[in-house]
């Protein structure tokens, strides 16, 4: 009740503007355009790939032909939503391990000083266009990894080992997963980093005062309290992976169809993404636009369940880390 | 009597050095494995610090031999050439990133300072903005290029201008939402009583003390968000189209240097793979001058704060 005529002290003073409502005002509309364009992204994806789906129902995820040529149209998109997987998983197989290194010596080993430097220079990296990373890849990078990895990996396994079948080319999956892992690496310790720095330093004393050993105070306290946060970390930089274009277009060989499904590491294949930028501009039909942008639709949902999903783990864990806290 | 106390001395001595061997044996396990983790662990950042080298290196290897004054103010000459410019290129990205800007920085800090100063924590809208705008960040951008393909190519019934600027502010509108909000709450609550206690209006006190309190670490946000905007190339594929002449009208299809780059990468000539490495180059430097020129900005802020303090 006290309070209650407090606040009507208070009155007066809120009311010496009538520019505050209007202000509140504005800026709820600005932060309700983000939802409005989370409604237009679903809405106009799922207007844009109707057609596609009214002509082939859900065979269009399981079919495997591709096939733009007017009156023989048919088109599945199983080889690229295999291809996606499999460049990405190789990007997570690398990237993830290598980032956790990194943020762990920044977060938990580096003096202060090269701290600072070395996330800086980390931070540039992950400003480099990924138009810039592709354009490399192709015209460099592919050559060092035909000559010291693909090539010795074929001669050693090729007979033995299918996924080491094909001939080494550079434009496979293989490099394709690679520079996608350089790529996501960056992306990924920054957040760890992050997350591992609102660890409680008492989680460290305690441990230390156990005599443990600078590894083990990692081991047995820093990762396990930040683990939700490394999980929801490295599935962002699955959604990164997923979701890239551009370098992904330059070096993973393009094929469509049933050759896009990779049947070695050193196999051509193709990503949902990389066919939409590769054909969206001479897409001979309707129909083929149409199922362009249902492969849009595919890869929306992918991302769109795996960021949720990772956004819910890295709040779980900020907000068990700083109760009351305003992370 | 006493052969007994001397077998269980010598028990408990060769016991004990049982137990200082172990201790000593576990301890230095230990040490190395400790050691083994910290190599591994720098090994992971030389690892990643290559390709930076690399690229950089190659960049400015190949890119400035291509660097020239008609290279940056040319139209592109007829294809395999070798002939003419990335005018048209460099022109198209400065608009395309400057209308987006435009669009996108007043609506991602007005979001932004909502989340942070008007919305309370418990707050289910301001959760959700908080929530997707992060999840948005994570879309494809090429997702946010079909987007606006369906809903300002389709509509205008050409490749424009509007519709790529519309399609990076997509991009860029969730960073600066969260960058702002971020900011603003490193704003300490002493600023916003004082205020408060003197009489002012709300909005008098969000913009003259909290957002100007905030600027740089606003400012920040938005430069990289620029930066990351400008070397986007999936949505501008399906929204300027790109072409090799200067900029004409709003409504009409312009060029820009990532994707011009693509373009040049996917023709089978030494030319145009020279040119390419070229536009990489200008990209590279417009970017990572801008991430640069902030943090020296910045930090000559810091120096002079902590000075007056």
């Amino acid at each position: 009740m006290k309070k209650h005529n407090d606040n009507q002290s208070l009155i007066p003073l809120t009311k010496l503007s009538k520019f505050d409502p209007i202000f509140k005002f504005i800026l709820i509309g600005a932060a309700a355009y983000t939802l409005l364009m989370l409604a237009l992204i679903l809405f106009a994806v799922g207007e844009g790939s109707k057609e596609i789906f009214q002509n082939e129902g859900f065979n269009f995820l399981t079919n495997t032909d591709w096939n733009a040529v007017p009156g023989r149209e048919s088109f599945g998109a199983l080889p690229y939503i295999i291809g996606t997987l499999v460049s990405s998983g190789i990007a997570m197989a690398i990237g993830v391990p290598i980032s956790l290194g990194i943020a762990i010596f920044l977060s938990e080993i580096a003096s202060t000083k090269l701290k600072t430097s070395l996330s800086y220079i980390i931070e540039l990296l992950a400003a480099v266009p990924s138009i810039v990373y592709g354009f490399w890849a192709l015209f460099v990078f592919r050559f060092w990894i035909v000559d010291f990895v693909e090539k010795p990996l074929h001669n050693l396994f090729g007979d033995s080992l299918p996924f080491f079948a094909k001939t080494p080319f550079g434009l496979d999956v293989f490099t394709a997963g690679i520079v996608l892992a350089i790529m996501i690496i960056p992306i990924i310790s920054s957040i760890i980093r992050e997350l591992l720095s609102v660890v409680p330093n008492s989680q460290r004393e305690a441990a230390y005062s156990l005599g443990a050993t600078r590894w083990e105070t990692i081991k047995i306290a820093v990762l396990p309290y930040a683990k939700s946060g490394i999980l929801g970390a490295s599935i962002i930089g699955l959604g990164r992976a997923i979701g890239e274009t551009m370098l992904v277009t330059l070096i993973i060989g393009n094929a469509t169809g049933l050759n896009a499904i990779p049947t070695s590491l050193f196999s051509q294949s193709q990503t949902l993404s990389s066919l939409i930028a590769n054909e969206f501009n001479e897409a001979a039909s309707e129909l083929h636009l149409s199922a362009l942008i249902g492969l849009g639709a595919v890869l929306l949902l992918l991302t769109m369940v795996i960021n949720v999903v990772a956004r819910l783990l890295v709040y779980k864990m900020v907000k068990t880390s700083n109760p009351g806290g305003r992370i | 009597m006493s052969s007994k106390t001397k077998k269980e001395n010598n028990d408990y001595i060769k016991r004990r050095n049982n137990v200082h061997e172990m201790m000593s044996k576990t301890s230095n396990k230990k040490i190395y494995i400790n050691k083994l983790v910290t190599i591994l662990c720098v090994f992971c950042i030389i690892i990643a610090i290559i390709p930076l080298g690399s690229i950089l290196f190659e960049v400015f290897k190949n890119g400035s031999s291509a660097i020239s004054f008609e290279f940056l103010t040319q139209k592109p000459g007829s294809i395999g050439s070798g002939k003419g410019g990335i005018g048209p290129a460099i022109q198209g990205t400065l608009i395309v990133v400057s209308l987006a800007s435009i669009i996108a920085v007043p609506i991602g800090v007005f979001a932004g300072i909502y989340l942070s100063e008007y919305a309370k924590s418990n707050n289910k809208f301001a959760f959700a903005v908080r929530f997707f705008a992060d999840v948005l960040t994570g879309l494809p951008s090429i997702i946010v290029g079909i987007v606006s393909y369906i809903i300002i190519v389709i509509s205008i019934g050409s490749f424009s201008v509007i519709a790529g600027a519309f399609s990076l502010s997509l991009i860029m509108i969730p960073i600066v939402t969260r960058i702002t909000e971020e900011s603003l709450k490193m704003v300490p609550d002493s600023l916003r009583e004082a205020a408060h206690s003197l009489g002012a209006p709300k909005w008098k006190i969000t913009i003259f003390i909290v957002l100007k309190t905030a600027t740089s670490g606003v400012i920040t946000g938005i430069v990289l968000s620029i930066a990351r905007i400008a070397g986007e190339t999936a949505p501008l594929i399906m929204t300027i189209l790109g072409t090799s002449l200067y900029f004409s009208s709003l409504t009409g299809p312009v060029d820009a240097l990532p994707l011009r780059i693509w373009r040049l990468a996917s023709l089978p000539y030494e030319s145009a793979h020279a040119h390419g490495w070229g536009a990489a180059m200008i990209l590279i430097l417009l970017i990572l001058g801008l991430n640069i020129g902030l943090r020296v900005l910045t930090r000559r802020q810091n120096i002079a704060t902590s000075k007056d303090t």
